[in-house]
């Protein structure tokens, strides 16, 4: 239902740019996701394959989904980790003092149309 | 045939819903209304705690309150017996609600003679939280039966918060729930969230929190 949402607020997006551009048909759109945006990319391309078939202009567009890895910086000692296998405690120095620097984006990156 | 052209978009998929909840938040501040959006899990006490609530402010401020469920209008009933203007907003499936869902809902309420609106979002602690529906503030409920820990493993509705209220207290002896342990985890996501521990059942603690909300309502309103 997340994923939903987002394919929902997507749509609505795109829409707006192929109507700016004067554009009649979209055949992909590129999406950037990051490894802990807490969005399952088949549960996100499963609701888009659906949504997208209900409307004129992105009939049969593609999903095209980039994975951003995750990366968490230590505060405490300056060392940055891959978040994923590590989680919030910095493996180098034990600190809890952490902050994720990328790996929750859902950007838009572009769509190919004419 | 036409050509296949790239069209770089580079923007969050929420962009386009933070100018929408940026607007909402225009029209609020011009019409003198605060919006509250409140959050929490299912059976955290939203609905009492909102019961308690306009108990306190009701003589005070003119409130609203849309009441967002997947289905049903059983809270709205609730809401509806203390005499404040409430109305049943239905999601149709979808997990939580955004800007446009929200101006709708405000539509409906309508804010023209509205101090304080409140929104209660859809028991949720995920969704809800990435969708700014252009509340002023954001509070959420977090209940003792539900744990501790809760913070470390839905961190981002504890960053997006203003205040944190921790509900049923009364039932402190019988969990392993800590206090402390809480408050940092839920500080350290988010350094200038309010916590307010109540019972909305014996009503201990809520004086602080309405007291918290009132300020918040003046301030916006008479600014």
């Amino acid at each position: 239902m997340h994923e939903l949402g987002i394919v929902f607020h997507m749509i609505k997006t795109v829409g707006r740019i192929a109507e700016e551009n004067a554009l009649t048909s979209v055949s992909s759109v590129t999406l950037e996701l990051g490894e802990v945006s807490g969005v399952i990319p088949h549960e996100l391309t499963s609701c888009w394959d659906w949504a997208a078939a209900q409307t004129e202009i992105l009939k049969g567009a593609e999903l095209k989904i980039e994975t951003i890895p995750a990366v968490t910086l230590c505060e405490s000692c300056d060392h940055t980790y891959p978040t994923v296998p590590q989680g919030r405690i910095c493996p180098r120095c034990g600190s809890g003092e952490t902050v994720l620097v990328r790996g929750n984006e859902i950007n838009l990156k572009e769509i190919e149309a004419c | 045939m036409d050509s296949v052209r790239i069209i770089e978009i580079k923007e969050s998929v929420f962009a386009d819903n933070d100018r929408e909840a940026d607007r909402v938040r225009a029209r609020l501040k011009e019409e003198k209304t605060f919006l509250l959006n409140l959050m929490s899990s299912p059976g955290s006490g939203k609905t009492t705690t909102l019961l308690r609530t306009i108990e306190r402010l009701k003589d005070d401020l003119r409130i609203g309150v849309m009441e967002a469920d997947i289905d049903s209008s059983v809270d709205a009933e609730t809401i509806a017996r203390t005499g404040v203007k409430s109305i049943q907003l239905h999601t149709g499936g979808m997990c939580h609600l955004d800007a446009g869902m929200t101006e709708q809902g405000l539509r409906e309420l309508g804010t023209a003679d509205v101090d304080l609106a409140v929104l209660e979002n859809v028991g949720n602690l995920v969704c809800p939280a990435e969708f700014d529906t252009g509340a002023v503030k954001n509070a959420m409920i977090l209940s003792v039966p539900e744990g501790h820990d809760k913070p470390l493993k839905y961190p981002l509705i504890f960053t997006v918060c203003d205040a944190l209220i921790i509900n049923k207290i009364d039932v402190l002896p019988y969990f392993d729930f800590d206090m402390d342990k809480v408050r940092e985890y839920a500080l350290r996501r988010n350094p200038r969230l309010e916590i307010f521990p109540i019972s909305a059942k014996t009503g201990e603690g809520v004086g602080a929190w309405t007291s918290w909300l009132k300020k918040q309502v003046r301030d916006w309103t008479e600014e």
